[in-house]
């Protein structure tokens, strides 16, 4: 769902344009970290059912 | 250059323009959170901070610091939280969430940097000041610096949205946890127990993470709506369409309720995040299960581990829950499932049903979590977006109380019936009775909230930031 410009907003700036490759990378870039640090904690957590 | 500089973290350059797509907003939020969350880690440097001169954490010297020394450092920290969510949320409204965010990476980035030279010094008050008093303040700014912008973004989905960003928070210490563990190994040939070259590194690597949420993070335009969203025409009381300053909330009773609420929420959390470790070990110990069929320290570490992957999860889950069943509602589930579920730990303990044990503490997280992630759509649904950031600031004072609290509590009872000669679970059941007896004054505090009264809301239109556009 993407916004709706209105009359008011100022020019776009180039950085301003979103597609949806951006929004992938976006969360590429905050997901991966997570995700390792998620498997990490997973992996320790497997020692309570051992 | 300067000039240049400066503009471009005004707020009116970070207005998004036509084509800008809303989602990017939060893994902006999540590159803060992400970061700032790592304070749950913290001691993971406990050990080696408290070896610095002996050089063996088994064998402290005379001179290392103490647990209790090092300990006041996330204390401090968790207390400038508070603070400065509390005194900076209306410059953070005027400055927008760019210039915000900037300052949060600089103090954050800068507390480690100078925390590092304390240990390099071993002077505990550089320690205190770098870690605990400017990365505290970094910690104060960032978390408050994505809530309102990502309220403005998600009118329809203002938990999901803030949900989120706080479920990074508790993402961070994941993060930030085997980062430092790997990195103290990497440097601990190059200094004492690797933590100074490990706190320099830390603090340039999360400074760099959180420019992307900076340079990503963009307002709406006044009069933005998500296409196709309509607000809803049926009257509900507890969501506002008008809006109330910062400075008016606090007088509110509202307010202050629901402060009683997060301090409630945080204060019973802390009673299983402090004592979870050796909780599960001395009720479940090879004594009581048998030999060899007890829990260890490694599996003990584990249920660590599987708390905070559930304290993250419930952030998520239950915040996104609240858009459904109303804010209200859902906090009453947290209080009403958690009195019981508090209650009933002390139980499976004494029964040594350890599975049950295990997903009960689970559910109690995740909803610990939800209270934090639920909070600032409540914040908005009772104050409107106008100034929902600083409010939600002053509502962190709560957690810091209860950061301070919380742990004396926690001690304070299980000493106390450990010196009494209990043992196992028995050792606990006043703390997680007493947690259960704060649950009851949390519900009740929730139950009474109304809307607020019409005194309160301001007059006429609200400019969000004077000159902003």
């Amino acid at each position: 769902m993407n916004p709706q410009p209105n009359s008011s907003t100022p020019a776009p700036a180039a950085a301003d344009t979103g597609t949806g490759g951006s929004v992938v990378l976006a969360w590429l870039v905050v997901g991966l970290p997570l995700a390792w640090g998620v498997s990490q904690t997973f992996i320790k957590a497997l020692a309570l059912f051992k | 250059m300067a000039d240049n500089s400066s503009s471009l973290l005004d707020r009116s350059r970070t207005i998004a323009g036509p084509g800008y797509n809303r989602w990017l907003v939060p893994p902006a939020a999540l590159a803060i959170h992400l970061a700032i969350g790592q304070a749950y880690a913290f001691s993971v440097f406990n050990k080696p901070l408290g070896a610095l001169i002996s050089r063996d954490v088994a064998k402290p010297a005379p001179d290392d610091w103490t647990p209790l020394q090092i300990g006041v450092t996330f204390s401090i920290a968790i207390v400038l939280l508070g603070l400065s969510a509390a005194i900076f949320g209306k410059w953070l409204e005027r400055v927008g969430p760019r210039k915000a965010m900037l300052a949060s990476s600089l103090c954050f980035g800068g507390g480690f940097l100078i925390a590092s030279l304390g240990v390099h010094l071993h002077s505990i008050w550089l320690l205190y000041f770098g870690y605990g008093f400017v990365g505290g303040i970094g910690l104060g700014i960032g978390y408050i610096s994505p809530v309102s912008t990502l309220i403005k973004w998600f009118p329809d989905r203002k938990g999901v949205a803030t949900g989120m960003a706080i479920m990074g928070f508790g993402g961070g210490a994941m993060i930030g946890s085997p980062l430092a563990n790997n990195l103290m190994n990497h440097f601990k040939d190059s200094a004492p127990l690797g933590v100074a070259p490990t706190f320099i590194v830390m603090g340039i690597i999360y400074l760099i993470f959180m420019q992307f949420g900076v340079w990503t993070i963009r307002v709406p335009a006044d009069d933005w709506k998500p296409a196709g969203y309509v607000p809803s025409t049926e009257h509900n009381d507890m969501i506002t369409t008008a809006n109330v300053s910062a400075d008016n909330a606090i007088k509110t009773p509202q307010f202050w309720m629901l402060w009683v609420v997060l301090l409630c929420n945080v204060t019973a959390g802390i009673g299983v995040l402090e004592t979870a470790s050796p909780l599960i070990q001395e009720t479940f110990s090879d004594t009581a299960m048998g030999a060899g069929k007890g829990v260890t320290a490694a599996a003990a570490a584990g249920f660590v581990g599987l708390l905070s992957l559930f304290n993250l999860l419930g952030r998520f889950f239950w915040s996104s829950a609240s858009d459904k069943l109303g804010r209200k509602v859902a906090y009453a589930i947290y209080f009403g499932l958690g009195i019981l579920l508090y209650a009933l730990i002390p139980t499976l303990g004494h029964n040594l049903q350890l599975t049950l044990f295990v997903a009960v503490a689970c559910v109690i997280i995740s909803m610990y979590g939800g209270g934090f992630a639920t909070a600032p759509a409540y914040l908005s649904d009772l104050f409107g977006k106008y100034q929902v950031g600083a409010i939600h600031g002053r509502l962190l004072t709560a957690w810091s109380t209860a950061g301070v609290l919380g742990p004396l509590i926690v001690h304070y009872l299980s000493d106390s019936r450990k010196a009494q000669g209990f043992t196992g679970a028995a050792a606990y059941q006043t703390v997680f009775y007493t947690m259960a007896g704060l649950l009851v004054v949390g519900f009740l505090a929730n139950i009474i909230v109304t809307a607020v009264n019409e005194r309160y809301h301001e007059k006429g239109p609200v400019t969000i930031e004077p000159g902003a556009h």
